[in-house]
C-alpha cells in the first residue's frame, strides 16, 4: 500500500501538470511576473506560497462549516494574512536575514489569486487532509512553472544562477561574452515574464492536445 | 445548517468575534517579539556602519556582501566606532546611542519645521578616520536608505545601501558588491561644490575608472532607483554641508 490513496495522490500530481495553477487555470501570473527575474527569489517566493497554501487550506478547511457563506471571502483574506504576518514576525524575531529576503514577497502572497481560489474552490468543500494536499500539489505546480521562469530570465538576463556568473564575466568580457554574447535585457523585465510563461504553456498544450480549450 | 450560517446576527457575530481572535493572536505575537525584532534591527544597523567603513569578513571574496557576524558586532562596533555625534540646531554633541536615531523620522519633522537631530559616527581603522553619515531617501517602489563613510579630504571610503522593496534583479542590486564597490575612491566634491555623486546612465566608463568625476556607472534596467540613489546622496551631502566644512581638509 502507498502511502496516499490514488485519488489523494492526484491531488498532489495534477496541479503538477495537467492542471497547473500557472500553465492551464492561469491563476498567480501577477507575481510570477513581478519576482521571476532570479532564480532565488523564485524558489523563496514558491516556498513561501507552499507554507501559506498549505496551512491556510487547513485552517479554512477546518471553519468550513462555520463561515458565514456572506463574508466567506473576508474571511479568506484574513487568513491569508493573519498567516503570512505571522510568518513574517516570527523570521523577523528569529531568522532576521531570511526575513529581509521575505519582505517583497508578503504582500505578494496575501494577493495571489492562487491561495484564495483553492480556499473558495477546495477547502470550503472537502476534509483538511485532503485540503492539505491539494495547497501543496498547487504550491508545487506554481513552484515548478516559477523556478523554470526565473532558471531562463536570470540565465539569459543576467548571466548568473543564483546569482553566480555561470556565463562569464560581461564586463571584462571573459567565457561566453568573449565571442560576442550579450545579455538579454529585455529578460529581466516583467513582459519576459509573459513571454516565457506562454512558450510553457504552447509547448504543454502541443504535447498533450487534450488540454487545448475548444472556441 | 444552511440557515444558521446564512442569519445576519450569525454573520455579524462571526465577524466580531473573528476580528477579536486575530486581533488578539497578532497582537500577542508582536508584543512578545518586539525586543528580539529590535535587537535585530541594531545589530543590522552596527552591521551596516562597520560595513560602509570597509569593516566586514569580504576578504578576497569579491561577490558578495559579508557582515561582521550578528553575534560579535556589538564588540566590533564598540572596537571601531570611536565617537558618535549628534547635530541639532548647528550644535555638536556627543552622543553614544547616536545610531538609534532614526533618520526618517528625522527627516519628516525637517520637512515639517519641527527640530531635527542628525547623526554622524566617526570610525577608526588603521590610524585613518572615516566619518559616517546615515542617509534616507525614495527608491521606485519603497524606501531606500544606507550609509556613506567620509574622509577629510571628502573620498567615499565605502557605501552601504539597502532597500525595502525594490524589484529584485534590478533596483534591488543597489545592495550588490559592484554597485556599492564602485563608489569608493569618488569624491562629492565638484572644486568646492558639495555635489554628491550621481548614477549616471551611459557615462562610458563602465570600469569606473575615472574616480574624479562625480559619477558611478548605474544598473541596467533600475534607472528610478538609480536616480533615487544619486538624489538620496545629494540630498544627504547638503543636509551635512555645514558639518563636513567643519572636517574637510583644506
Amino acid at each position: 500500500m502507498s502511502l496516499l490513496s490514488k485519488k489523494d495522490a492526484n491531488l498532489i500530481t495534477d496541479p503538477l501538470a495537467d492542471n497547473n495553477p500557472i500553465t492551464i487555470q492561469v491563476l498567480g501570473i501577477c507575481s510570477a511576473l513581478a519576482i521571476t527575474a532570479e532564480l532565488k527569489a523564485s524558489l523563496v517566493m514558491a516556498i513561501s506560497v507552499m507554507f501559506v497554501l498549505g496551512a491556510g487550506n487547513v485552517v479554512i478547511s477546518l471553519m468550513r462549516n462555520i463561515i458565514p457563506s456572506k463574508i466567506r471571502i473576508i474571511v479568506q483574506l484574513i487568513v491569508v494574512a493573519t498567516l503570512v504576518i505571522i510568518v513574517d514576525q516570527v523570521l523577523k524575531a528569529y531568522a532576521y536575514e531570511l526575513s529581509k529576503t521575505l519582505a517583497v514577497f508578503v504582500g505578494l502572497i496575501i494577493t495571489n489569486c492562487i491561495i484564495m481560489g483553492r480556499f473558495e474552490a477546495f477547502a470550503l468543500a472537502n476534509g483538511p487532509w485532503r485540503s492539505f494536499l491539494d495547497g501543496i500539489g498547487n504550491s508545487l505546480g506554481y513552484g515548478v512553472i516559477l523556478i523554470i521562469v526565473g532558471f531562463f530570465r536570470e540565465l539569459l538576463g543576467s548571466g548568473t544562477l543564483f546569482g553566480y556568473p555561470v556565463l562569464g564575466d560581461p564586463i571584462m568580457k571573459t567565457g561566453l561574452y568573449a565571442t560576442g554574447y550579450e545579455n538579454n535585457g529585455f529578460m529581466i523585465i516583467p513582459p519576459a515574464a509573459l513571454i516565457v510563461v506562454g512558450i510553457i504553456i504552447w509547448v504543454q498544450r502541443s504535447r498533450n492536445p487534450a488540454l487545448v480549450e475548444e472556441n | 445548517m444552511a440557515q444558521k450560517t446564512d442569519s445576519n446576527v450569525y454573520t455579524v457575530v462571526f465577524a466580531a468575534v473573528m476580528v477579536v481572535v486575530v486581533g488578539s493572536i497578532l497582537a500577542f505575537l508582536a508584543s512578545a517579539l518586539r525586543p528580539n525584532i529590535k535587537e535585530n534591527e541594531r545589530f543590522e544597523k552596527q552591521q551596516n556602519i562597520l560595513y560602509a567603513m570597509g569593516v566586514n569578513e569580504n576578504g578576497d571574496d569579491t561577490g558578495s556582501v559579508n557582515f561582521i557576524p550578528t553575534d560579535a558586532v556589538e564588540e566590533v562596533f564598540a572596537n571601531y566606532i570611536k565617537q558618535q555625534y549628534v547635530i541639532q540646531d548647528g550644535e555638536i554633541t556627543e552622543n553614544s546611542e547616536a545610531y538609534l536615531i532614526d533618520l526618517k523620522k528625522q527627516l519628516a519633522n525637517l520637512k515639517r519645521g519641527l527640530d531635527y537631530k542628525l547623526p554622524v559616527f566617526i570610525g577608526e581603522k588603521d590610524d585613518k578616520k572615516f566619518y559616517i553619515i546615515p542617509m534616507y531617501g525614495k527608491g521606485l517602489w519603497d524606501a531606500i536608505w544606507g550609509f556613506i563613510a567620509l574622509d577629510e579630504a571628502m573620498t567615499v571610503q565605502g557605501v552601504y545601501f539597502d532597500h525595502k522593496g525594490e524589484t529584485p534583479g534590478l533596483g534591488a542590486n543597489i545592495k550588490m558588491r559592484y554597485f556599492m564597490d564602485d563608489f569608493i575612491g569618488e569624491t562629492i566634491l565638484d572644486g568646492s561644490k558639495y555635489v554628491g555623486i550621481s548614477v549616471a546612465k551611459g557615462n562610458n566608463d563602465p570600469l569606473n575608472k575615472t574616480k574624479n568625476d562625480n559619477e558611478v556607472d548605474a544598473l541596467a534596467g533600475a534607472t528610478i532607483t538609480g536616480n533615487g540613489v544619486s538624489a538620496m546622496i545629494s540630498e544627504t551631502v547638503k543636509l551635512y554641508k555645514p558639518y563636513l566644512e567643519t572636517i574637510r581638509a583644506k
